[in-house]
């Protein structure tokens, strides 16, 4: 039958054009969003290939100055502060904050243009003791510093 | 979705320093409930720190960041009683935002 049957032929070609047009129609808007936000560094889940989708693993930089506790009670809050010295560092306009230990370990991107200072505070999750590392971005180059963290209690769920 | 933000922005020396808390679940999606289903991932992409509508942060997150985020910057320009305004979308859709004026 179903040689025979154009119906189905016939509705077998139109699923294939409908699929191919909502592929491309879906094209744009993805190239769209990943031109925005780095999703790709998002979704690495161990620290090398973090490293390796962002451009290569940085260099070390005294420049970078990275405040977290040695030790988080509560690995859901662990307060972290990225500054910056420009008179080491300068034009640094992106800041990343990557904690080691993760499922991903990127957990956060701070975009600053030029009038703005590269500073950036916030609050994240570590699953377990590991290491923070805090990476600058200046003029296409990566620099970054790593700080240890004791975790008492786990950030996921624990 | 609840998009009370505590924000506040306060001129120190040369720059302004903006503190904002939102109230958000941060939800990661590896979590799972009493019954043993995956709470589904919910939390906040993209931010936004606009300094009377130029955009002087633009922060991407991932779900490692802690339920309820709190957003600590610093940019120069700003002026007392200038607008400063905070504005975020989770991986839902879902938005919120927070305003005030310079001090």
């Amino acid at each position: 039958m179903g040689n025979l049957d154009p119906l189905g032929l016939t509705r077998r070609g139109f699923m294939r054009v409908g699929v191919t047009l909502l592929a491309v129609a879906a094209l744009p808007q993805k190239i769209w969003a990943a031109a925005l936000r780095p999703e790709t560094v998002f979704q690495t889940t161990t620290l090398e290939a973090t490293f390796e989708a962002l451009g290569g693993v940085p260099q070390v930089s005294d420049g970078i100055i990275f405040s977290t506790p040695d030790i988080a009670e509560n690995g859901a809050v662990v307060p972290v502060r990225i500054e910056i010295d420009p008179s080491v560092l300068p034009d640094v306009s992106k800041l990343y904050v990557i904690v080691e230990k993760n499922p991903n370990p990127l957990a956060a991107v701070f975009q600053v243009p030029p009038n703005t200072q590269p500073y950036a505070e916030t609050r994240v999750k570590v699953a377990q003791t590991g290491n923070l590392y805090a990476v600058a971005e200046a003029n296409g180059e990566l620099y970054m510093v790593q700080r240890e963290t004791k975790v008492t209690l786990g950030g996921c769920g624990g | 979705m609840a998009s009370r933000m505590r924000i506040r922005a306060q001129l120190k020396e040369d720059y302004c320093e903006v503190k904002a808390l939102m109230r958000h679940p941060m939800e990661t999606g590896m979590r799972k409930d009493q019954s043993g289903a995956a709470i589904p991932a919910n939390f906040i992409e993209d931010v936004q720190v606009l300094h009377n509508d130029a955009v002087v942060v633009q922060a991407y997150w991932g779900a490692a960041v802690s339920a309820n985020p709190f957003l600590g910057v610093r940019f120069k320009g700003g002026a007392q009683g200038d607008v400063v305004k905070v504005v975020w979308r989770d991986n839902r859709g879902d938005s919120g935002s927070g305003e005030t004026t310079i001090r």
